[in-house]
């Protein structure tokens, strides 16, 4: 089995169920027409953010895409102001200006969700040449789906990172499909082969592996903290949902989503747990709190202030002092 | 006359542009069946016309405008669709630098009869980067056409119009829009309208409200309150093609009201009426005591709040508030 310890597993398990509960609990508002705007679920995929959040620090820094609610979770993020954002509230983690697709902690090292695929590449490029130029030892992940490998930002955004030898760390989430559009249409190579073309090493894991996640982003983590440069890691997996809530995902069938349901990478982590000495009644009612965690962010977040409008246009710009007095 | 959607009427447009012109080609994201487009425009057109003709595209909107900017000077007559006007920025180089100056740079040897097809704007809390209006970038760049029609029956005769012109052509459709419900000629009538010409949505003597795309609903509302509230007779100019714009049709209007209110949802620093306004002043400056004013958003990014979206962007109070004081300032009012 991995190089993972026990007893560092049960609390990835429960960052698991936390993303799980949280995309749970958002759909369900956003179905009741609550939440505004556009809301994209990760339910499916939460073994890849876990799994690679377990090897970064705070002072890490990660972008992330449409569907960033696991990553940013991952990284630190507490639902309730997530709630809160989602419902526009001035307690939001951008104080409502930002919403889903846009969700950012600078203090938490996320430098956001991003509404353009593929933005995200290049930045965290970007946050390995400010981590190389301080001499840090921090490293920068970028988080994006299939569709955005096929964008002019990845491609050259990798070979930035390449040939400067940055500290990133490009996990690509295949779950096959860009929003209707199949991985297989739409490249001819894998999405790992593609490392090869900027000498960088490729991997291809389970991404509803825990394990063989955590293990690929142990290595690739390590490698740039060393300042040998990037690794581009595919986590091949699965969005249950349509590609926002309320999409009826014409473009899969039943079957093909039914077999992905049953390689849920939670189950997987929790027989593991129950192999190891924990038991399922502890299990449950690590859920049952995650639920109720879950529930009650959701309240605190919605009962924030809203914004006022007269401050509608705070923050277009830093202030100047000197060179705008 | 039949009434249909917007999205319905669009829809029929490339159905019958396919039809008639087999070199029409269409690509972008997600087009194809059974997705049929993001916002279902495109539904239908793969299944009748095929996968040479009708093609998905990855996530590379600068591929696709370039694509289509090479098919379309070596023979084919491509309709690319970028999904929301707010990513044209990855497509800037092919639209700038290729599509727009190609005829050009050749000493006229070739012409460029693309159109890019793309949609959005505000409304919906989608934020910062979903929300966009755009006009302006294109409007400062000679040789791109402009098309942002406002009702179902100019959405598909431009549509039409534009697959048959030889230039490029950014056709924007504001999402506001699609399930808009209006008048629309049957197929048979193959009705066109022509680019570069605006449109009296509403007749008026005492004001001139020049506006297109989402802004011309609201504009019209703004009309009627202005008659009902202040007894004021808003003349409704559609612009439609946003560049090049229609000069005589705004200014005949004017040369009737002497005051105008150019309207748009687009941000109001650098807008599209901006120039309008100028070029108004400039061709009617023997004349004393003409007002203009201008309806924009505010100069910022689009905020995700519902209520802070709408505190940037205008709607109709904020067309009747610009009117008032046009006639007020004119000591009209
Ligand atoms: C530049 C750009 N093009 C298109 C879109 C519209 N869009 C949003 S998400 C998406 C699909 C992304 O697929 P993928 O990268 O595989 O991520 P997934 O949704 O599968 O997680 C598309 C086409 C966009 N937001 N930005
Ligand atoms: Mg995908």
């Amino acid at each position: 089995m991995a190089t993972i310890k026990a007893d560092k597993v049960l609390p990835l398990y429960r960052d698991m169920l936390r993303i799980r509960g949280f995309e749970g609990k958002a759909t369900k508002l956003y179905e009741q027409g609550v939440l505004p705007g556009f809301l994209h679920s990760s339910v499916g995929q939460e073994a890849v953010p876990v799994g690679v959040s377990a090897h970064l620090d705070k002072d890490d820094y990660i972008t992330s895409n449409h569907r960033g609610h696991g990553h940013v979770l991952a990284k630190g993020m507490e639902p309730e102001r997530m709630f809160a954002e989602l419902y526009a509230r001035t307690t939001g983690y951008n104080s409502g200006r930002g919403g889903s697709m846009h969700i950012m902690d600078f203090s938490l090292g996320i430098v956001g969700a991003n509404g353009i695929v593929g933005a995200g590449v290049p930045i965290a490029t970007g946050a390995g040449i400010s981590f190389q130029v301080n001499g840090t030892k921090q490293v920068a992940v970028s988080y994006f789906g299939d569709g955005a490998v096929n964008s002019g930002a990845f491609h050259e955004g990798l070979n930035l990172a390449a040939i400067w030898s940055l500290p990133v760390v490009f996990v690509c989430e295949n779950n096959f499909y860009a929003e209707s559009v199949p991985q297989s249409y739409a490249a001819k190579v894998g999405i790992a082969e593609r490392a090869a073309a900027y000498g960088i090493p490729g991997v291809r894991v389970d991404g509803n592996d825990l394990f063989a996640v955590y293990d690929a982003a142990k290595a690739a983590v390590a490698r740039a903290r060393k300042g040998e440069g990037p690794t581009l890691i595919e986590c091949q997996t699965f969005r249950w949902s349509g590609h926002f809530v309320g999409d009826p995902g014409v473009y899969r069938t039943k079957e093909e989503v039914e077999a992905w349901r049953l390689k849920d990478p939670l189950p997987r982590v929790h027989s593991w747990l129950e192999q190891h000495g924990v038991t399922a009644a502890d299990l449950d009612t690590m859920e049952a709190a995650v639920a109720d965690e879950m529930d009650r962010a959701a309240e605190r977040g919605a009962a924030g202030p809203r914004p006022d409008p007269q401050a509608a246009t705070d923050n277009v710009y830093a202030p100047e002092g000197v060179a705008r007095a | 006359m039949r009434q249909i959607l917007m999205r319905e009427a669009l829809r029929e447009a490339l159905f019958e542009e396919m039809r008639r012109d087999p070199r029409v080609v269409v690509f972008g994201e997600d087009i194809a069946d059974p997705m049929g487009g993001s916002y279902k425009v495109t539904l239908g057109l793969s299944t009748e016309f095929g996968a040479v003709r009708v093609r998905n595209t990855p996530i590379s909107e600068a591929a696709i405008v370039g694509a289509a900017v090479g098919a379309a000077i070596t023979g084919a007559r491509p309709v690319a669709e970028i999904m929301y006007m707010d990513f044209l920025g990855i497509a800037m180089d092919q639209i700038v630098n290729q599509a727009a100056k190609i005829r050009f740079m050749s000493g006229g040897q070739v012409s460029v009869p693309l159109v890019i097809r793309c949609q959005g704007g505000p409304g919906r809390a989608s934020a910062a980067q979903h929300a966009q209006m755009l006009e302006a970038w294109f409007a400062h760049v000679p040789g791109l056409q402009i098309v942002m029609p406002s009702n179902p029956a100019d959405g598909k005769a431009l549509l039409k119009a534009a697959i048959r012109s030889d230039n490029p052509v950014i056709f924007f459709e504001y999402n506001g829009l699609y399930n808009v419900r209006g008048d629309v000629p049957e197929p048979e009538e193959d009705a066109l309208e022509p680019i570069g010409k605006a449109k009296v949505a509403r007749e008026g003597k005492d004001i001139t409200l020049v506006t297109w795309s989402g802004m011309t609903r609201m504009a019209l509302q703004a009309a009627e309150q202005l008659q009902a509230e202040d007894g004021v007779q808003a003349e409704v100019v559609d612009l439609r093609t946003v560049s090049p714009w229609d000069k005589s049709t705004v200014l005949a209007s004017f040369a009737k009201t002497r005051a105008m209110v150019v309207a748009h949802q687009a941000v109001r620093q650098g807008g599209v009426g901006a120039e309008i306004a100028a070029t108004v002043y400039e061709e009617m400056l023997d004349l004393v005591d003409v007002e203009i004013g201008r309806v924009g958003a505010k100069f910022s990014p689009t905020p995700f709040a519902p209520e802070l979206e709408s505190a940037v962007v205008p709607g109709t109070a904020d067309i009747v508030r610009a009117a008032r004081d046009v006639l007020s300032r004119g000591g009209r009012f």
